[in-house]
């Protein structure tokens, strides 16, 4: 069914932490302001991008990271048509000239600062195609998410936004199971991340931290969109269940009240 | 006569106040006003500012409350007032409409926060084209796993009282 929406209400951010979590593969496309991008993945990694009328092969990428002259760059352009970058990645590396890994991580320099660019969108419609897949001519890279959505939830400055998110700091946090590897984070974030543990509310984080509110919402937003924590009620934290919730404090009866109000819905 | 309640919250324009008129053996007792605000007017004409109130008599001793909350976030004052002594509550929200997705997980977040009252969600207009399919709204909503995440169409009986069961099954299974 439709993945679908408007910038302005679901940011990319949010719709990187939804690939990611669901490991989605497919394409993302973005009518921008004035120009479309398209943003492929394969099980939840950025594998391409494009923005705009970007010439994103693999000789203008590399043209760009100064890997290739100009002249180079002209006589694989003259030859385009003949030659796809896969044929064109295979000749750079027998000819000892790059390799696999440096075309890769140019690659992936160049994707990462396309996704960076439309950090900047804040209108635009989005859909996920899940039948379209990057270009078969292209080189596929194989990204993870997470420091990309951490970085653009540092970018997220609203306060209303921030509250909406994470409405009580008296909750505490939890490690989920996904692993934390190769997670690029500020010194702040390592200090908020040291002290995440079940038994530490974020309030009790922020002032070991000394940090404000607005601070300690920033780091646990980036850290819950990556989809690194999550929140759950402090432990020890004693809740008592209000006693009005049951006409009666009896176990059995709560559970035969339970059972009739059951009973009665499936009849309705 | 013994009453128990539950509270049926979301955000603005979600499907709550449908929701209990499905199932409530009364006309909706729901103090619903005119919209002014251009941008909620396009959405619907009316919307309810304090609560909808809904009931489902079990037999002459037990009688069940459904209460729906204000959608809109400037009476939130009324939440923690109507989760009171609530045996749970379901978080209703648009499959279609994703811009109130990050309103639903506050919402969500706000009512764990008042008590460990068991919860499911459930999203609405499902048979809709343009509906969000449930996986997706799941990691939208940020949703563990172990919630449920229950289809449903707010007009139709059938998936209300799934949602309504579901929910009555948590509780169950609390005060094992």
């Amino acid at each position: 069914m439709a993945l679908r929406g408007n910038l302005r209400d679901f940011t990319i951010t949010q719709l990187l932490n939804l690939i990611n979590l669901a490991q989605k593969s497919g394409t993302l496309v973005v009518d921008g302001p004035s120009e479309q991008a398209y943003v492929s993945f394969r099980e939840g990694k950025l594998a391409y991008a494009k923005v705009g009328q970007d010439d994103g092969s693999l000789a203008a990428v590399l043209h760009k990271a100064n890997k290739l002259t100009v002249n180079q760059y002209r006589a694989i352009v003259e030859r385009a048509g003949k030659i796809n970058d896969k044929e064109l990645g295979l000749l750079l590396i027998n000819a000892g000239y790059l390799s696999q890994e440096e075309i890769l991580a140019n690659l992936q320099s160049y994707f990462t600062d396309a996704l960076r660019r439309l950090f900047t969108w804040v209108e635009g419609f989005f859909r996920f195609e899940n039948e379209m897949m990057a270009p078969e001519d292209r080189i596929n890279v194989r990204l993870d998410l997470e420091n990309i959505i951490i970085e653009g939830s540092r970018q997220l400055r609203e306060w209303e936004q921030l509250q909406d998110e994470i409405p009580s700091l008296d909750m505490a946090l939890k490690f989920t199971d996904r692993p934390m590897k190769n997670v690029n984070l500020s010194v702040e974030e390592w200090r908020v991340v040291s002290f995440i543990n079940p038994k530490n509310s974020m309030k009790q984080i922020a002032q070991t931290n000394k940090m404000n509110d607005i601070e300690i919402r920033r780091i646990v937003y980036g850290l819950l969109q990556a989809g690194l924590v999550e929140i759950v009620r402090p432990e020890g934290m004693v809740v008592q269940q209000s006693p009005k919730m049951f006409p009666t404090q009896d176990k059995e009866e709560q559970k035969s009240l339970v059972n009739k109000l059951i009973g009665r819905i499936r009849s309705l | 006569m013994q009453t128990v309640k539950m509270v049926v919250t979301g955000p603005f324009s979600a499907g709550k106040t449908e929701f209990i008129q499905s199932v409530s053996e009364i006309d909706v007792v729901s103090t619903e006003r005119k919209i002014s605000n251009a941008a909620e007017k396009s959405v619907k004409e009316a919307t309810t500012v304090a609560m909808d109130f809904g009931r489902i008599t079990v037999n002459d001793d037990l009688v069940l409350y459904l209460f729906g909350t204000p959608g809109q976030k400037r009476f939130d004052f009324m939440w923690e007032i109507l989760s009171e002594g609530m045996l749970g509550f379901i978080v209703m929200v648009d499959s279609t409409r994703p811009e109130t997705f990050r309103e639903a997980r506050s919402i969500l977040e706000t009512f764990r926060a008042y008590a460990p009252t068991p919860y499911v969600v459930a999203a609405n207009k499902q048979d809709m084209e343009d509906a969000w399919d449930l996986e997706d709204m799941r990691h939208a909503l940020r949703l563990d796993g172990k919630v449920k995440l229950l289809p449903c169409v707010a007009t139709d009986k059938g998936t209300v009282k799934t949602v309504l069961v579901e929910l009555l099954t948590n509780v169950l299974a609390d005060l094992k």
